[in-house]
């Protein structure tokens, strides 16, 4: 008994060493290089909110763009937002579909056949081109031949979105187990069948919320609306035809304005842009936890 | 066409649930066996240049269950995927060699796979619910066949449910996820999917291999069940297992044939004269336990 009570006790505290030095060492950098991360990230949001701020209102965003002597309370970039949204809308409607339908081929059709194979590669190609290469794209097979119009800048913005959709969407697709495949075979479906009754549904919050990202990057695109939609202060409802504009290229045409007015409207208008941009990628959020309801 | 007798079968009264497990099994052993469902003549396998199964002659009779063992990598999947054409989804996959079913070649010019897995249906070894709710993973086949009439469906849903011994246990919450189901269940669930479209022929690939004792029994009895009604097919790691349920064994093993391993057949035959006399040396080892 006496042997027993005298038992040493564990020691379960870790002894000081080198190992947890390197922990502590790790850990300093880890914390050090997330806090470099975020200070343009929270200096950018920063500046534009408290140059911005003070510009929103509901009329600001809805009033026409005056001439860029006014002061900074006169007018607002109605015509600009009515462009962002007009062109973004129809790029969306051109690129998203064809990208689905891209990725369902090279994810469920074109196994390792040389069209699929070229596709992917090029689509990944795509994904790297700089975005005014895109806009000088368009320029010379459109612009040139039909005028500056909403529709250009949307071929422009749909030709960056379109690899983005493409590559989200097949990441996802690849995601779908085969096993939900073969089960879906096994009862006797068809290809198109397993694609659009297991594979798209199972897949289908990460490709909306994938999609809803291109579309917020597209949305925020300078270069490729530069040559595309000449950028003018009239409201042009008509997106397939006339010169048009949108926030992006609005604010590089005020911020490159030496008056006070204009540049203040611009600072507005990056607000404007941040937030819609805020808005979808919430959105994409929503979308993906709503989606994943049978997930689990 | 077999329908009717189908009907008239699954009216027969059934006996007592606690019936033993032997005494499932015995009247079938040494009986006249039924009609042949699948006739599998010199069949070899290849994924590419892989062979993984090699000169295999067997035949499937209706209504019993037939029980293929053996070691990993001995081919006997490879084999029950290619009853219901699922080896064609495997790029590189080649089949030589005479495969009918019920006197049809299943690798025929004009053979539709659509249509062959519309008849054999097939469980998987992990339990594969799609995303959808426990309703519509069994509504799944026979929307795709084309029945909408919600009331038709709202019957078979019940009685595909029932008949995988599941009914109870879902009934209140036929909405949910097919996923939020255990194991056990959602195997079950993947039983009933597969019956809800009156296949002929049931395929199972190591289906309670993934589950524990108590769902494995319950997995076990539902296919006593179900041989009433279905050829059963079964791929199995599980000796016992075969033992307890299968009409007929065969044993499937790795052998080395022109320097190059492949699957082989090694001995094909009543389930009670494999486990208790087998004709061959490596049936015998195995089955006892000397090796595998």
């Amino acid at each position: 008994m006496a042997v027993t009570a005298e038992q040493q006790k564990a020691d379960l505290r870790e002894p000081p060493s080198w190992r947890r030095t390197k922990n502590r060492i790790a850990t300093a950098l880890m914390v050090l290089s997330f806090v470099l991360v975020i200070i343009p990230l929270v200096f950018v949001l920063f500046t534009v909110i408290a140059k911005g701020a003070s510009a929103i209102s509901w009329s600001f965003l809805t009033s026409s763009i005056p001439v860029n002597v006014a002061p900074a309370n006169v007018g607002g970039i109605g015509p600009a937002v009515l462009g962002t949204l007009e062109i973004t809308a129809l790029a969306t409607v051109m690129a998203v579909p064809l990208g689905i339908l891209g990725a369902v081929y090279l994810n469920e059709y074109g196994g390792n056949r040389p069209l699929a194979r070229l596709i992917g590669f090029f689509s990944d190609v795509m994904t790297g081109v700089p975005s005014i290469i895109m806009g000088l794209f368009i320029f010379s097979i459109w612009v040139l031949h039909f005028g500056y119009s909403g529709m250009a800048g949307a071929l422009a913005l749909g030709c960056l979105m379109l690899p983005i959709v493409i590559r989200s969407t097949d990441e996802m697709l690849k995601l779908v187990p085969n096993s939900l495949r073969e089960g879906s075979y096994a009862l006797g479906a068809t290809k198109a069948r397993v694609t659009v009754t297991v594979v798209l549904p199972a897949a289908i919050g990460g490709i909306v919320s994938g999609a809803l990202l291109a579309v917020a990057r597209a949305a925020g695109e300078t270069a490729p609306l530069l040559f595309t939609i000449l950028t003018v202060t009239t409201a042009n409802r008509n997106v397939f035809s006339g010169a048009n504009t949108a926030l992006p290229s609005q604010i590089f045409a005020n911020a490159s304005s030496p008056y006070v007015g204009a540049q203040a409207r611009g600072w507005g208008a990056a607000l404007t842009l941040i937030a819609i941009a805020f808005i979808l990628m919430i959105a994409a959020r929503f979308v993906t936890a709503r989606f994943a309801r049978y997930a689990r | 066409m077999e329908e009717p007798e189908q009907n008239i079968v699954a009216n027969l009264p059934r006996p007592a649930p606690t019936a033993l497990p032997e005494l499932a099994v015995q009247p079938q052993a040494g009986s006249a066996p039924g009609a042949t469902i699948f006739d599998v003549r010199n069949v070899s396998i290849w994924y590419s240049a892989f062979k993984a199964v090699t000169d295999v002659t067997l035949a499937v009779h209706e209504h019993e269950i037939t029980a293929f063992i053996g070691s990993s990598g001995s081919g006997k999947s490879t084999v029950l995927r290619s009853f219901n054409r699922m080896n064609d989804l495997v790029v590189g996959a080649r089949l030589e060699g005479e495969m009918s079913y019920r006197g049809e070649s299943l690798y025929g010019k004009d053979v539709s796979p659509i249509a062959v897995r519309r008849r054999i249906g097939m469980v998987f070894q992990k339990p594969n619910p799609f995303p959808k709710s426990i309703y519509d993973n069994v509504a799944y086949g026979p929307r795709i066949n084309g029945e909408r009439n919600k009331g038709r469906l709202n019957e078979i849903v019940e009685r595909s449910l029932r008949r995988a011994a599941l009914w109870d246990e879902v009934k209140n919450r036929l909405k949910m996820s097919g996923l939020s189901l255990s194991g056990g269940q959602a195997q079950r669930l993947c039983i009933a999917r597969t019956i809800a479209v009156e296949p002929d022929v049931v395929l199972m690939d190591e289906p309670a291999s993934a589950l524990d004792p108590i769902a494995t029994q319950k997995i076990e009895e539902l296919m006593r069940d179900l041989k009433r009604d279905y050829t059963i097919v079964i791929v199995t790691h599980n000796m016992q297992q075969a033992a307890r349920v299968a009409d007929r064994t065969a044993f499937f093993s790795l052998d080395v044939a022109d320097g190059q391993p492949a699957g082989v057949l090694v001995e094909y035959d009543e389930t009670p004269k494999i486990f208790t006399a087998p004709a061959d040396k490596r049936t015998e080892d195995y089955v006892t336990g000397r090796f595998g």
